[in-house]
């Protein structure tokens, strides 16, 4: 039968994402999870920023500051997906969201290539 | 006769010019408040084009950012409740 090629479709999202006030001394736990689910589908942390404490415009979790991390990345196109599931399910992250920036990204190790 | 020609319509309204339009470095992201904070009212809701005088091509690009802003809690959903 015909076969399609298999070509690698790559996007760059970036992500904001919320820790929990009471838990920020597990951030690095929780950047290690972050890079180990982007480099699973092949992608990378392209920036990674730390506004740090801020307060929130509204109470989140009877909390009103938060630990924000701004995060820039490409990656396979299923990736979000993983990400989204690992935001929801842990408990120290209490808001997030995933914004797509580019439908086609060309990861600079290929482009060289 | 005099009388008469002097009579004129006070109020000339001002033709309003999209923020957005006028200065290109100026970008919406839902990321940066501060830029967003302008077209909320005090309640926290967001203003019509009409008041503002934003293009169409940047209101609906605006909303969407306060959409995510309000999200993220960087925005308010509802401005006028105080928190304890």
């Amino acid at each position: 039968m015909f076969e399609l090629p298999k070509v690698k479709r790559f996007r760059r999202w970036e992500t904001l994402f919320i820790i929990h006030p009471d838990r920020v001394e597990e951030k690095q736990n929780i950047l290690d999870k972050l890079q180990q689910i982007i480099e699973s589908k092949e992608g990378k942390i392209l920036k990674l920023e730390e506004w740090g404490m801020r307060k929130l415009a509204y109470p989140i979790a009877k909390r009103k500051t938060g630990y924000y991390v701004l995060a820039e990345f490409y990656g396979l196109s299923a990736l979000p997906k993983d990400l989204e599931n690992f935001f929801r399910i842990d408990e120290r992250v209490i808001r997030y969201i995933v914004v797509k920036l580019d439908d086609r990204y060309v990861p600079e190790a290929q482009a060289q290539a | 006769m005099e009388n008469q020609v002097t009579i004129q319509r006070r109020f000339f309204p001002k033709k309003k010019i999209c923020k957005f339009c006028a200065d290109p470095n100026l970008v919406i992201d839902y990321k940066n408040p501060e830029v967003l904070k302008p077209f909320l009212n005090e309640k926290g809701m967001i203003l019509h084009r009409r008041q503002t005088g934003t293009c169409a091509y940047h209101q609906r690009r605006l909303t969407t950012a306060i959409k995510r802003a309000r999200i993220m809690a960087l925005l308010p959903f509802v401005a006028d409740v105080e928190l304890e």
